[in-house]
Formats: structure tokens, C-alpha cells, sequence
């Protein structure tokens, strides 16, 4: 690669569209930014995509866009968000991811210095999560047409040969459990706006769930249904997967995790916990005599202390879920219509 | 959470229903309308129908301001955001809603319009003055909860000298709206839960003339499930004894004269319109405010001529036999089939605070019952 005279200036400099252009000022970016923090065995062979073997198993393919405001959150930015929630994607098949790719959209302007900052955060976390990013693209949008950065990663994976891990195979009797506490990510990234100031010490539950995948299914391999209630929190996952597997579920509202900053953030913006965004979480579908034993098992891990057996699947035409509330009473977890906004009184 | 968690305590609440099924008597039907909104999402929310007997019967009243809004303000609403030189503010609740030609202000938004969603009536005034060149319109909806703040922004629109801001002013009242309700041909309403934020301003004595002219027994309430039993049972047992009295099981927020300041400060900057139109409901005398002439520089009304008028509702629609205690949201035929969350016909469909909103939302698992 040709080399630049002058290095990139990480602390004053900006992305301009020749970041993008394919020329000298593009592989500075990838070479002094991308390559230096990413860096790994099959990034260092440059090639225009990268090629690796694999075991033998049943490949696992899943992409996410990531778009996020604020860039940078508490417990986060985008930068980590884009690996975990990639990772948590290939994971949720009961598969251990393997490779990344990432591509930056990145809008003209945008400072290097909040680049580098989650680059480094990516890097991090991809690190930390032992998920290789081995291929990228970058490119570069006018002023005014981007978000300042957008990024999609790519993640692939293996599943163990006969893990059959999927939305339509939840049955009636299966127990229904959540790894730890609900919302936090949703009430760190809605506090941390700008015009809505009030202060929690909630920070994002981002966190790459793979190695607890790994072991809750190799103490069960029989588990139904994994999925990773992110947009539309628990509610969407839970009737998602209700609508999918035909069948009902009742949740107990007693048994939700709920941390107590993020249930008063909630009560003060009108929303519903049930309905806010996680990221570090996974919903399980597992038959019912394996339940407490796979809470043990999750509670025995880092990522799931708080995990809890929240419900069971019912046999219902309607696929309703529904919550018996803590205050005693019975009612329904509908989807959300739309998105959910703070009310006005 | 404390102060919240101890009215929300299942054991409690046990025993509430217990006393309650014990004292409603056999014999009748207790038709009880909860006229707020934040009511109507709490008792759904909670489960409440589910722990009364089937002879005590919540009726959802008209008291979610975004639902009553008639479609004629939405349309004039989305014709201000479409004026290049206006910056449109609002709450959120409102950018959802669709007007008569089924788009919303997130629609217009979406194709280039300047709508902001604003959390504070004060931050729109800070758009104002960062932004000279431009024209700041308040889209101010609510009760009488939501009408102070937006006259002290008019109040310190006029001491900051701010030219470039106006209100478009929808606040609507409560006492009148109730007084609507009750004087409607056929309404069948045995008594009231009455609002709590809206009572916080106005205070307990403002509905002493739904019991002295209408016999209408009505209990102040809160907005936790506890409140809301409690409030529940007091009606029943009015009712069991024959008497139409106020109650307040909110005194601890509620007062019997409400809050001077906000009252002064409505007064001040508010009058009444003659009449104003409730959507689902009709035409209500002396229902909504304006600005007064001393504030006209800042009414968006005056300021705009605005070409959007009214518009009739859907007639498949049967919100006004709802929200008159006729018929329950699943008695309607377009009921969770034309009419849903995602593609509201009707006004008590339109936010999650409506009553038919309600019911698809958290009640759809139970089962019909007649009115």
C-alpha cells in the first residue's frame, strides 16, 4: 500500500468524501484506523474479503444495521453495540460465532477522533468476545445524508450438529426464561439524549451472550427457542414467538427482573418496561423439567445472575400472551403500534 | 419503587376485591365511568376488570385529549408543518395521530415538514429564540393538567418579546365535557371516577354539580390500582346507600380548591370558547380555551390563516355509544378489524389511553359482556 506523508490527525481531523473515493486518503483511513485496531491474520492478508475453513456443522448466517442516538450511551456506544448485537444474533441458534465483517457509512464531517474512539470500542469488543472482524467496507455520504456513522456487521457461526434451536418449536408446558433484567438499554439510551434530562446510574446491558448460549446448550440440548429481545423488548419477542410456534403464553409480572432506576425511569416517561430495547438478554423457550436446572445453569454465569423463570406456554388459537400482574389481576402483552413514545399526562 | 409499590400490593388488593364483591349487591348493575385516560390505562394495565364482579362495569370515558381531538385540528395541524417557515412542536402522544386524509404528523415529518417532539412547553421556546427566522407553533392539546404550562410559555414568550412564537391552542375542559356527557340522550352512567392530575388544578369542588344537578355520585381518584379499587368501592357504596356525593381518595394530592397559581395563570392567558367540538361527542358548550385578546400575538389561529375545517367521523364508527356507557368497544363492528391501534377509525382508538385502544391492547383475552 502507498504510504501518506502525513499521518491521519485522529485528534482535530474529519471524514471527508475522500475517505470514501478509493484513493490514497481511503487506505490511510483503513490502514492507520481500521487495520491498526482490528488488526488480525486474515485483515493483515488484504484481500477484498476473507477466506477461512471451517468445522464441520451447520453453518449460521445473521446481519444487523446498527443506527443509534446517542453515538456513545452509559454501558456503550455504537461501536460495541454493532459486535454483540451481531454475535448475539449468530448465537441465538445455539451456534458459536466465528468471523465478523463491518461496514462503515460514514457521514462527511464526522470527527476521527469519535471514529477512533468506536473503532477502538469495536475492536474491544470483538476482542473480548473472541470474534475476529476479518473483512470491511467503508464508504463516505454528503454532509446532512448520514447520522454520523452508521455500521452493519456480519456475523458467521457453526451450531453443534442437532441443535434444532428455533422460533416455531415452542410447545405447551415449555418454562420460559430471561437471563437477567429487562430495559436497562432502552432507559441508558433514552437518558442520555439530550433534551430529556434526568439522571440514572443505568448503563446499557450490552454484552456478546455467546459463551452463555454455549453452555445452556450444552447442558440442554433440547432447548426450543432462543431469541435476544431487543427493539420491542420482551413483548415483541414473546408474541413473535407465540405467533410463530401457534401456541400461548402467560408470563408472571412478579418474576420480571426490572431494576428499580429503570422501573421509575419508566414510570416518569409513561413507558412500559415490558416494550423497552435490550441487549444483552435472551429469552429461552425449554421444556418445562429442564427449567430449574438451566437456571442453575445461568445463574452460575457472569451474564445471567439474575436469570429467572418468567413463565410457561399455554395451548391458545389466539397466540395471545398474557400477564397475570403482580397487583393480581390478568391482562394482555399485546404488540406494540408503533413505536413506543413518552405520554403527556 | 416507594411511594408507588405500596399501591400496587397484590395482597391488598386480594382483599379489596373481596370487600368489593361482598358490598355490590346481586341484584344490580353498577355502570362506573373512569372519564380519564390514565385511569382507563391503569385498570387495564393492572387487570382490574378481572377482579371485580360482572355486575360492576368500567365504562371509559372521553378523558384522553388526543382521542377527543376532532380530525378538522389534526388536518389544521399538519397544514401549519407543511408551512416551509414553521417549526411545529408538540408532545409525542400527537405525531401519530392521522387526520381525515389518514396522515399524520410523522407522515408529513417523514416527506420534509419541521414537526419536533418536545417534552417541555419551555423548550419550545428555546427553538424560538434559536431560530429567528423561523415561525415556532406550539401544537398545545391536553386538559387542565397540561393548560398551565403552556400559559406561563406564552407568559414568557411575551417577556422575552419572542415575535416568532405562537400557540395553537386545543386545551379542552373537563367539568363541561362531563356535563356533555351526562346531558346526552340514553347515556347510562350510575357514577364517575374522577380524573387525578386534572383535580390537582382544579380541585374537588369543581364537580359538585354532577352531584347536585345529576344525582351522580363521583369519587376523586389515583392512579395507582389501589386508588383505583378504593375509588371503586366508595362509588359502590354511595350508590348501595342511595347518596350522590364528591368523594376525594386522592387527598393526598388532591386539594378542595386545586392549585391558585395554575387556576390564576389559566385565567390570565385563557378564555372560553363558546363551543368546541369533542370528537366522538359532538359540539360541547364553553369545552375548550383560547388565547385572549391581550395574548393574540401569540395565538397561531390569528396569526395563520388556517383553510382546514371540520370533519365527520367514519360512520362505521360507534365511539359516541362508547363513550356514552351504550355499548363496549367489543360490541362495535369494526371493532380489532378495521379499526385497530395501527389504523385507528375512531377516536377511542386513536391513543393507548382510549378506551377501545385499551381493550385490544390488554383486554382482547376476555370475554364480551353486555352493556
Amino acid at each position: 500500500m502507498s504510504r501518506s506523508t502525513r499521518s491521519l490527525d485522529l485528534r482535530q481531523g474529519h471524514v471527508d468524501m475522500s475517505h470514501g473515493g478509493g484513493g490514497r486518503a481511503m487506505a490511510q483511513l483503513i490502514e492507520e484506523l481500521f487495520m491498526e485496531h482490528f488488526d488480525n491474520e486474515l485483515l493483515r492478508q488484504q484481500n477484498d474479503q476473507a477466506a477461512f475453513n471451517v468445522a464441520a456443522g451447520r453453518m449460521v448466517m445473521a446481519t444487523d444495521s446498527h443506527v443509534v442516538f446517542p453515538l456513545f450511551f452509559p454501558g456503550g456506544d455504537i461501536g460495541s453495540l454493532s459486535v454483540h448485537g451481531t454475535i448475539n444474533d449468530v448465537a441465538m441458534a445455539g451456534a458459536r460465532p466465528l468471523y465478523l465483517s463491518a461496514a462503515f457509512i460514514l457521514e462527511e464531517g464526522f470527527p476521527l477522533a469519535d471514529l477512533e474512539r468506536i473503532v477502538r470500542s469495536m475492536a474491544r469488543a470483538s476482542r473480548a468476545a473472541g470474534v475476529p472482524v476479518v473483512t470491511g467496507d467503508t464508504k463516505v455520504v454528503e454532509r446532512g445524508k448520514g447520522d454520523g456513522v452508521y455500521i452493519t456487521t456480519t456475523g458467521i457461526g457453526v451450531a453443534p450438529e442437532g441443535a434444532r434451536i428455533s422460533a416455531d418449536r415452542a410447545q405447551p408446558g415449555d418454562a420460559i426464561l430471561i437471563n437477567g433484567a429487562l430495559g436497562d438499554h432502552g432507559v441508558a439510551v433514552m437518558s442520555s439524549r439530550e433534551n430529556l434530562s434526568f439522571a440514572t446510574n443505568i448503563e446499557s446491558d450490552s454484552a456478546p451472550l455467546h459463551t452463555l448460549v454455549a453452555a445452556m446448550v450444552e447442558a440442554c440440548p433440547d432447548i426450543h427457542c432462543l431469541r435476544d429481545p431487543t427493539r420491542g423488548g420482551l413483548a415483541a419477542t414473546l408474541n413473535e414467538l407465540a405467533g410463530q410456534s401457534e401456541v400461548g403464553m402467560v408470563i408472571r409480572e412478579r418474576d420480571l427482573p426490572i431494576r428499580e432506576e429503570v422501573a421509575g425511569a419508566c414510570e416518569l416517561l409513561g413507558l412500559d418496561p415490558l416494550y423497552v430495547a435490550n441487549e444483552g438478554k435472551l429469552v429461552a423457550i425449554v421444556p418445562g423439567e429442564a427449567a430449574q436446572r438451566l437456571l442453575a445453569l445461568m445463574r452460575a454465569h457472569p451474564l445471567g445472575r439474575e436469570a429467572a423463570v418468567i413463565g410457561r406456554v399455554i395451548e391458545d388459537d389466539h397466540c395471545f400472551v398474557q400477564m397475570k400482574t403482580a397487583f393480581g389481576g390478568t391482562r394482555m402483552v399485546d404488540w406494540l403500534a408503533a413505536e413506543q413514545l413518552p405520554r403527556i399526562c | 419503587m416507594k411511594h408507588v409499590d405500596e399501591y400496587r400490593n397484590g395482597r391488598l388488593a386480594r382483599a379489596m376485591a373481596r370487600a368489593i364483591a361482598a358490598e355490590a349487591r346481586p341484584g344490580r348493575v353498577y355502570r362506573l365511568m373512569e372519564f380519564c385516560g390514565g385511569h382507563t390505562h391503569g385498570i387495564h394495565r393492572y387487570g382490574i376488570p378481572g377482579l371485580l364482579p360482572d355486575n360492576v362495569r368500567m365504562i371509559h370515558g372521553p378523558g384522553c385529549p388526543v382521542c377527543v381531538l376532532p380530525m378538522g385540528r389534526i388536518d389544521a395541524a399538519i397544514e401549519l408543518a407543511n408551512r416551509p417557515e414553521v417549526i411545529l412542536c408538540t408532545y409525542a402522544d400527537m405525531l401519530r395521530v392521522p387526520g381525515s386524509r389518514r396522515t399524520s404528523l410523522m407522515q408529513a415529518r417523514a416527506l420534509g415538514a419541521d414537526v419536533r417532539m418536545l417534552y417541555s412547553t419551555l423548550d419550545a421556546l428555546k427553538i424560538a429564540r434559536e431560530n429567528p427566522g423561523r415561525e415556532v407553533v406550539f401544537f398545545a392539546i391536553g386538559f387542565e393538567t397540561t393548560t398551565p404550562p403552556t400559559a406561563m410559555a406564552v407568559k414568557e414568550a411575551q417577556r422575552l418579546g419572542l415575535g416568532n412564537f405562537t400557540v395553537f391552542c386545543n386545551h379542552v375542559l373537563t367539568p363541561p365535557a362531563m356535563r356533555g356527557i351526562l346531558a346526552q340522550p340514553g347515556v347510562m352512567i350510575d357514577g364517575f371516577v374522577g380524573p387525578g392530575h386534572v383535580s390537582a388544578v382544579i380541585g374537588r369542588d369543581a364537580y359538585e354539580f354532577a352531584a347536585r344537578e345529576y344525582a351522580k355520585p363521583l369519587v376523586i381518584s389515583g392512579f395507582e390500582p389501589l386508588d383505583l379499587m378504593h375509588a371503586i368501592r366508595l362509588l359502590i357504596r354511595q350508590l348501595n346507600e342511595g347518596r350522590a356525593e364528591v368523594e376525594n381518595e386522592y387527598a393526598r394530592v388532591v386539594s378542595d380548591r386545586g392549585n391558585p397559581i395554575a387556576l390564576d395563570l389559566m385565567d390570565e392567558v385563557f378564555e372560553q370558547r363558546p363551543s368546541f367540538e369533542w370528537r366522538g361527542l359532538g359540539m360541547i358548550p364553553h369545552s375548550a380555551l383560547r388565547l385572549r385578546d391581550e395574548f393574540a400575538a401569540f395565538d397561531a389561529e390569528q396569526r395563520f390563516a388556517l383553510a382546514a375545517g371540520p370533519v365527520p367521523d367514519n360512520k362505521a364508527c360507534e365511539c359516541a355509544d362508547i363513550l356514552r356507557g351504550l355499548k363496549q368497544p367489543q360490541d362495535c363492528k369494526v371493532f380489532a378489524t378495521a379499526c385497530t391501534p395501527d389504523n385507528p377509525l375512531g377516536a377511542c382508538m386513536v391513543s393507548s389511553e382510549g378506551a377501545c385502544a385499551a381493550w385490544y391492547t390488554y383486554g382482547r383475552h376476555r370475554k364480551r359482556r353486555r352493556a
